[in-house]
């Protein structure tokens, strides 16, 4: 069974709330609309189709946009050797979706680890703790509107953070096959900065 | 006919006349135990400076503690992040003294590449450093040279004075 199938037995089974399956470089998305089925989608995923591995789960900060959060779900069946992008859409106000933890085990510390870094709750997590910040760090530091130098906290006992200097930074590298100077990490100006395009200082007349 | 408690040149060489501050210096210089705070892969190159090829027991520092208490010479080989900033600070508290530091490598001397939220921007923001080693990671010889820099800086400590300064504080016994 290939991953179109798949997705296409999805569609079959839950309807409306399943978008059209869209195809990337051979990879299958689908969009969940409601995301209070994802249970109950997931579950079909795994007992029926044969996608018994939860591969990662990640999460999006549409910034500025509503709604601001989407979260993605990647699937994999080890029987089919097919791999099944699951996606849907959480409202900022709400920031919860339901755990996927009955489903498959492995979720726990994915869960825990976007509840931490972006803040999102996975309700019915049995122990939704930070996973990577300690415990009282009042901010989620994967959200776009959160600065990458960070912001000063003072947990005393356990943990301070500072602002950091940027010095003009965030040094980016680019993907080029120029030699190691055009690669290095340095600060760029947007326009410098898109997709394919090395840095212009060094662009050969 | 030579008494069997004497002094004994043919057994025990010729006898070296120096200071006590040179004496007491040269013991703690040569045999600086190290405390492994490997945090990330700075560690991997401390395990090289370990091993046979570059031999650290070369300087007298090849015992490598796991405990403070027993351990000279905190090598903070690795980045620090906030989140571990704590336990580097509690651990370097209770090494007994003397003790000294040596940030190896980018990371832990000013925090390197990474600029961000989570990383503490060099140790000596908690702790006070003796020698700072560039590179990421730095070679090997590069550690052996910070620690041979940081003898040379043991050789120089007025250990005397110090103990005499340090007297009140221990008490009529001392």
């Amino acid at each position: 069974m290939t991953a179109l199938e798949s997705a296409n037995q999805i569609k079959v089974q839950f309807g409306d709330i399943i978008s059209e399956p869209a195809e990337f470089r051979g990879e299958i998305s689908l969009k969940l609309a409601d995301a209070d089925k994802l249970v109950e989608v997931c579950n079909f995923a795994k007992k029926t189709l044969g996608f018994d591995f939860l591969v990662d789960i990640t999460s999006v900060d549409n910034y500025g946009e509503d709604p601001r959060w989407t979260v993605v779900y990647h699937l994999r069946s080890l029987v089919h050797n097919v791999e099944l992008r699951l996606k849907t859409d959480v409202s900022e106000e709400k920031s919860a979706l339901p755990s996927v933890l009955s489903v498959w085990r492995t979720a726990n510390w994915h869960e825990r680890e976007i509840y931490d870094m972006m803040g999102i709750r996975c309700v019915g997590h049995p122990d939704l703790r930070r996973i990577l910040m300690w415990e009282g760090y009042p901010y989620h530091p994967l959200r776009k509107d959160f600065p990458l130098a960070g912001k000063p906290t003072d947990l005393p006992g356990v943990a301070f953070t500072r602002v950091t200097p940027m010095e003009g930074g965030p040094f980016v590298t680019l993907p080029t096959k120029e030699d190691s100077i055009a690669r290095e990490p340095r600060v760029r100006v947007p326009e410098d900065a898109e997709p394919g395009v090395s840095d212009k200082r060094l662009v050969k007349k | 006919m030579q008494s069997e408690y004497a002094y004994d040149s043919k057994i025990e060489g010729d006898v070296i006349v120096t200071r006590v501050d040179a004496a007491l210096n040269w013991f703690r210089a040569n045999s600086v135990w190290p405390m492994p705070m490997g945090l990330a892969c700075c560690a991997i190159e401390l395990m090289a400076v370990g091993a046979s090829r570059f031999d650290i027991s070369r300087f007298g520092s090849e015992v490598m503690r796991f405990s403070p208490r027993q351990s000279d010479c905190m090598i903070v080989a690795g980045t620090v992040t906030y989140k571990m900033a704590a336990c580097v600070k509690r651990i370097y508290d209770q090494m007994s003294e003397p003790k000294w530091v040596i940030a190896m490598g980018a990371c832990a001397s000013t925090g390197g590449m990474y600029r961000s939220y989570a990383t503490l921007q060099g140790v000596d923001n908690i702790i006070p450093v003796d020698v700072y080693v560039s590179g990421c990671p730095p070679r090997p010889e590069a550690v052996l040279d910070a620690l041979m820099k940081l003898q040379g800086k043991i050789k120089k400590e007025p250990v005397l004075q110090d103990l005499v300064a340090l007297k009140p504080l221990l008490g009529q016994n001392q």
